[in-house]
């Protein structure tokens, strides 16, 4: 069970990092990140998160968001989508 | 919560998974001279290039076989007229697009026709972080200053900045250095990448190659960094395979994921692969892009069928498809064997006598030229 966010990490508002997009490939069939000089290939629950991230959205309103979609625990999904958001954020993907 | 997207139904599988990257050398020609260039020994001459429609039909071949990213490069992609042009094609077509330059030409003018044009990305490159050695090593007074600038302007566009750094023998103690300085300049991935012993820089392999101890401290100054700077800037750290034990991944594998326009045409897996004999690689003025894919010369190292052992049995050879197959013939004479980098290679001992070279004074630099004599 992945432990709950502090209110910091709650609060907190991640954005595109610079030069970074979300867009679909039509010849892939899937949604792909492109940035400088590298991009990333999400998967579906990354895709679910990255199409929330507009620089407004704090993580516990993108959680609350796809808490009503999947009909899950918002705590739960934060918990989830923490660490994701981290590990993009380590890539240069997002910024928290 | 599979639900968005359901699974399609299973495709019919295609010859192979298209490239996802276009390099797109648009010209040899360069204002710096720098004794590691990437380029071939032999330069391709400014009459053989490219015309602009070609360049943009193969532009919009990618972006129907699904290109994801162009890079545009060179020699330095600025000396092209059509550059914006280029940019403005690709990006209108959904493709990702990266110059890389060394900036000394990157004008307020140039810069606000990229911006215009839709350019995502770009990144400069220096050779040191002293401006002095910076300019000795590109062979052009007032470079350094010129490259400064240039990162001004990229920032002023409001584009996200990569400053790539060259490291050889000469600066591998100043990394500490670079970093500061990109972080200065507030960029948000910075390379740091060691010389790459092809074309020139084999020739020049030598006075640029460093020693292991300095590789080591290089290595670790970049550790350090990535481990305070996360998640503010990236830090992408190229190696020397000289000292390594095992080869790199090569481009992704052979023709797995990039096709190489050189400035005449020639269509290649990398940029190195024109030096390989006993190849008809395609030319796009005669063929199209999905050709090019397909065809003998890409298909030949492709995946894992025409590996020799050791790598036909090794647990290895889907993670770096048996290294470089231009250093394989660079050091072997045979692009088909294992990389010489590979320490399970028979030929290895070739590459630690080559890195143990690097403990002698270094000798002068045979500076990148156009007509400077092949041997
Ligand atoms: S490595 Fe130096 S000489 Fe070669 S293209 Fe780049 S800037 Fe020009
Ligand atoms: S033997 Fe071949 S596949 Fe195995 S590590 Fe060496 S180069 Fe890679």
């Amino acid at each position: 069970m992945p432990s709950a966010l502090s209110e910091a990490e709650s609060a907190a508002v991640p954005r595109f990092g610079a030069g970074m997009k979300l867009r679909f490939d039509q010849v892939r069939d899937a949604w792909v990140v492109l940035g400088p000089e590298r991009l990333f290939l999400p998967d579906e629950h990354a895709v679910e998160v990255l199409k929330l991230v507009d620089g407004t959205r704090s993580v516990a309103a993108i959680a609350a968001t796809l808490a009503e979609k999947f009909a899950a625990p918002a705590a739960a999904i934060e918990a989830d989508i923490w660490p994701m958001l981290q590990d993009l954020s380590a890539r240069g993907a997002v910024r928290l | 919560m599979s639900k968005i997207f359901p699974p399609p139904a299973p495709p019919v599988p295609p010859p192979h998974p298209p490239p996802m990257g276009l390099i797109a050398e648009l010209t040899h020609r360069c204002p710096l001279q720098c004794p590691y260039c990437s380029n071939p020994l032999a330069l391709d001459p400014v009459a053989s290039e490219l015309p602009s429609e070609v360049w943009l039909r193969v532009i919009d071949e990618a972006a129907a076989m699904g290109v994801l990213q162009i890079h545009f490069t060179g020699g330095e992609p600025l000396a092209r007229r059509d550059l914006a042009g280029l940019v403005y094609r690709a990006a209108k077509g959904g493709i990702y697009t990266n110059i890389i330059t060394s900036g000394v030409t990157l004008d307020d003018r140039a810069m606000a026709a990229l911006k215009d044009a839709g350019i995502d990305h770009i990144q400069l490159s220096f050779q040191d972080i002293d401006p002095t050695e910076n300019d000795r090593i590109g062979g052009y007074k007032g470079a350094f200053a010129k490259k400064r600038a240039a990162a001004d302007r990229i920032r002023g566009a409001g584009l996200p900045l990569t400053l790539n750094f060259v490291i050889q023998r000469h600066n591998a103690g100043r990394v500490a250095e670079m970093l500061a300085f990109a972080e200065l300049l507030q960029a948000e991935r910075v390379e740091i990448a060691h010389v790459q012993y092809y074309g020139w820089g084999l020739k020049n392999r030598a006075a640029l190659l460093p020693t292991r101890a300095q590789l080591e401290d290089s290595t670790n100054v970049v550790e350090a960094a990535r481990e305070r700077l996360r998640g503010k800037m990236v830090i992408d750290y190229v190696v020397p395979d000289y000292h390594a034990a095992r080869p790199k991944s090569c481009m992704g594998g052979w023709a797995q994921r990039f096709i190489n326009i050189s400035p005449a045409g020639k269509a290649l897996p990398c940029h190195a692969a024109e030096s390989l004999p006993g190849f008809d690689f395609p030319n796009v003025r005669d063929v199209s892009l999905a050709q090019v894919w397909e065809s003998e010369a890409f298909r030949r190292y492709r995946g894992t069928g025409w590996m020799p052992e050791p790598c036909r049995s090794c647990d290895r050879r889907e993670l770096d498809w048996g290294g470089c197959r231009c250093q394989a013939f660079a050091i072997l004479g045979d692009a088909g064997l294992t990389d010489p980098a590979c320490e399970l290679s028979p030929q290895h001992y070739l590459m630690a006598e080559a890195a143990a070279e690097s403990a002698a004074p270094a000798p002068a630099f045979v500076y990148r030229r156009l007509g400077v004599l092949v041997s």
